[in-house]
């Protein structure tokens, strides 16, 4: 490690930054709103500083503390890492400006620190190539997630915030039993390291299993999506957003780093396996959100079925089903976000989120409901829309591959999306047998989940440019003939 | 074969143990053990295993891993035991409710 | 209802037998293990003269790995948060200690305050350090809660959350501090190691122990009027 670093290291200040800001809105709590933005927009910053970096001088490498792996832990960053971290730059700056306007003065107190102390863990999460610094992070990623979802008041938030942790603290023991074996086989933590020295003892068949059961625990992939719907449908408005569009992504990350490099388990009957859940999830969410009476446990159960589409890259295994499946996730997360603040705003307006008894929404909040519509095309797949990118992606893949039967869920998946959705729009626009007081919707809660909603779209039209940028360092291996 | 390894598979034992007990008891507050339990299982094998070369000092770095995984199961057994308390009051029931589960 | 009963208990029957599969393979696994030559002991060794202390433990959570460290002086805070947050335990009976708790907590109290300097300060080099000392401290705080000891409304606000996220705080500060004047990320250098490591420790365990005695006691200390 020598002092010539060109330029600023950007990697540190990703986790510096939110680390700094979660501190200081906890100290300050009457000033911890505009604390919050102002952080919110110094991350955003830092996360364009590392991709400029990035493109400038390809992935970087960072030695904390000088020492370097396996003495020490390594911070990495290629195209892939900057793929999540821009997600949840762009998930979080809309969130931070949604909520300076949704808590009251003395939730806003306890949202903010926590906030940003997930951001860093998200951040750090993104970043790190030590197996072992990972699960510290997915830890700091599930308390703050649980605190936040308690943040909604109410025994079904309180039922679904106990649930949601007993599940993450197992997914994560499970994956800390992984780490043990792993470690104890080949004497390192390193990511890197791990790769090179990979053979395939049951020590390590043991870590695949558990290292695997438990991230798709905590990624809620079908079967094992039971805690998601009731989790993600009770928390807050913002914070439904970013456990939708950010906090399952992160164990989903992990898991893509470990098949890909640590592994190399891809195109195996394993990855054949987790496509199959995939499938079944596009299917089985579909089908749950169509029966869906409440607004917010449609748009939780439509996030189980695009959990689904990721793992329909695992038996495709080449370089385009996984561009597809990132494609996926960046969409995804924006649409939801712009989804559920949009549920949130509907919420705040009516009083409640039954679907059967929207009255009049499209002439009462226009804004609101356009966001929705928009997010709306991009989850059903739509061109010009960003989910519609991840999905062609997808399917070149698996024509290629000569697997259509991937292609079918893909149609399919599309068509129940449309379903649900059509039916929220159609009660959207009829007036309801009931009139409903209404609440005071913000200017800001209408407009973020526009601005969010209409970049969702707007990933349709800068395709090109974000898939190189996803290319830096190779993530997903070489380019394979399909 | 050696007492490294006794221990080890002691801890397997206990992580096994304790998901018996996660899946099998209703009360949050078993579950909350059962969980525990599990952890102290991981972390075992963490620390059985660092002693495994007999001519060497036992590796220092699984040791300061259960040091943090302690740190991690203390703040997040505090979050869950308040979280269980809150769900008793809201509910009166010690244990989950199945209402919006599919 | 029978039938119930019979399911269930094939349910079971079926679970135990999965789990023993699974204790069965793992154990398996962990027998396959060949320890002898790996791990990091002798690179930890090898470096240990330059990491500022002379307990590899020590060493490895406070320099070579202390980023772990640092994020779960987060993970704590987070705890933290979250139990303040919940806005505090239901009320439960505040009855008055009697007059051995009394005395036993009086005699006993500045006792746990001197093991858990000296943990701190034997940490450099044998076993010891900020968690075990700041464990000690927090049984100290749970022991004077115990005792009917609150802490004084006007300590309540920002001075307790500034004790609470010193432990982060001043990790970042000083890990930050070394970015600023040259060195990387946490890279302490050689001459001042010990010192930082010791700053860092001193501080970690106060806040380590006023943050476990604070989830103990559940709840935010009430706040006195607003200034």
């Amino acid at each position: 490690m020598t002092g010539d670093i060109v330029g600023i290291p950007w990697i540190v200040v990703l986790i510096v930054l939110p680390l700094t800001g979660g501190m200081a809105c906890f100290l300050f709590p009457t000033i911890s709103k505009s604390l919050g933005l102002i952080f919110a927009l110094a991350i955003f910053t830092a996360v364009v500083g590392l991709g400029w970096q990035l493109v400038e001088q390809g992935a970087q490498r960072y030695a904390i503390g000088g020492w370097g792996a396996s003495l020490g832990i390594d911070l990495y960053a290629d195209g892939l890492s900057l793929l999540m971290l821009v997600t949840a730059a762009l998930v979080g700056l809309g969130v931070s400006v949604y909520s300076g306007a949704y808590f009251s003065r003395e939730k806003a107190k306890h949202f903010w620190p926590l906030w940003l102390l997930l951001w860093a863990a998200l951040n750090a999460l993104f970043l790190s190539a030590d197996i072992f610094n990972l699960y510290v992070t997915l830890e700091l990623l599930g308390l703050a997630a649980v605190a936040l979802i308690a943040l909604a008041d109410g025994a079904d938030a309180l039922n679904s915030a106990m649930r949601y942790l007993l599940v993450s603290l197992l997914g994560s023991l499970f994956y800390l039993l992984g780490v043990a074996l792993l470690y104890h086989s080949f004497g390192s933590l390193d990511i890197a390291i791990l790769a090179q020295r990979m053979e395939p003892t049951p020590a390590v068949w043991s870590a695949v299993g558990l290292m695997s059961a438990g991230l798709l625990l905590k990624t809620a992939l079908f079967p094992m999506h039971f805690w998601l719907p009731a989790a993600h449908a009770c928390a807050p408005a913002p914070v439904s957003a970013l456990l939708s569009a950010l906090v399952v992504k992160a164990s989903f990350y992990i898991l893509l780093r470990l098949w890909l490099e640590v592994f190399a388990l891809t195109d195996t009957s394993l990855g054949q396996l987790l496509g199959l859940l995939g499938a079944t999830a596009v299917l089985w969410g579909g089908i749950q959100a169509l029966r869906q009476t409440r607004l917010k446990l449609l748009i939780a159960y439509s996030t189980v079925a695009q959990l689904g589409y990721l793992f329909l890259a695992f038996p495709l295994g080449t370089n385009i089903a996984w561009k597809g499946a990132c494609y996926m996730l960046l969409s995804h997360a924006i649409a939801k976000a712009a989804m559920f603040m949009a549920a949130g705003n509907i919420l705040r307006f009516c009083g409640h989120d039954r679907i059967a008894d929207l009255d009049r929404i499209a002439q009462r909040l226009p804004l609101t409901l356009t966001a929705f519509a928009l997010a709306g095309v991009s989850i059903m797949g739509l061109p010009p829309s960003g989910g519609f990118i991840g999905k062609w992606l997808l399917l070149e893949a698996s024509m290629s591959a000569g697997q259509w039967w991937w292609a079918v869920i893909l149609i399919l998946g599309g068509l129940l999306a449309a379903a649900y959705f059509f039916r929220v729009i159609g009660y959207a626009f009829t007036r309801a047998g009931l009139t409903h007081e209404v609440g005071v919707v913000p200017a800001r809660m209408e407009w973020a989940a526009l601005v969010l909603a209409l970049a969702a779209i707007l990933l349709g039209f800068i395709s090109p440019a974000a898939l190189e940028l996803m290319g830096i360092g190779t993530p997903f291996g070489g380019e394979r003939a399909g | 074969m050696s007492g490294v390894f006794l221990y080890a598979l002691l801890g397997v034992g206990l992580f096994v143990l304790g998901l018996y007990a996660l899946i099998i008891h209703a009360h949050l507050l078993r579950k909350i053990l059962a969980i525990n339990v599990m952890g102290t299982g991981v972390f075992l094998v963490l620390v059985a295993l660092a002693a495994g070369n007999p001519d060497a000092p036992p590796d220092p770095v699984p040791h300061a891993m259960v040091i943090t995984g302690i740190v991690v199961a203390v703040s997040a057994t505090a979050l869950a035991l308040i979280l269980m308390l809150k769900v008793s009051v809201a509910t009166g029931k010690n244990h989950l409710s199945d209402s919006t589960r599919d | 209802m029978t039938d119930n009963r019979k399911t269930g208990k094939a349910l079971r029957l079926l679970l135990v037998s999965l789990l023993c599969a699974i204790a069965a393979w793992l154990g398996y696994a962990v027998l396959g293990l060949s320890l002898s030559h790996v791990g990091l002991g002798q690179l930890v060794g090898a470096n240990l003269e330059a990491s500022g202390v002379s307990h590899p433990v020590t060493a490895v959570l406070l320099n070579f790995r202390g980023y772990d460290t640092l994020l779960e002086m987060g993970v704590l805070l987070v705890a933290l948060l979250g139990v303040w947050s919940l806005g505090g335990m239901p009320d439960y009976d505040e009855s008055s200690p009697g007059p051995v708790l009394d005395i036993l907590s009086r005699l006993l109290i500045p006792m746990l305050m001197l093991v858990a300097g000296y943990l701190l300060w034997v940490g450099a080099h044998a076993p010891g350090g900020a968690f075990q000392a700041g464990s000690v401290l927090g049984a100290a705080g749970v022991l004077m809660m115990l005792a009917g000891w609150r802490l004084d409304s006007r300590f309540a606000g920002l001075l307790l959350r500034v004790v609470m996220v010193s432990g982060l705080g001043v990790f970042v500060m000083v890990s930050t501090a070394m970015l600023l004047i040259g060195n990387g990320f946490l890279e302490f250098s050689p001459p001042m190691a010990g010192e930082l490591i010791l700053l860092i420790e001193a501080v970690a365990t106060m806040s380590i122990g006023a943050t476990l005695a604070a989830l103990f006691l559940g709840s935010r200390p009430a706040v006195g009027p607003d200034k």
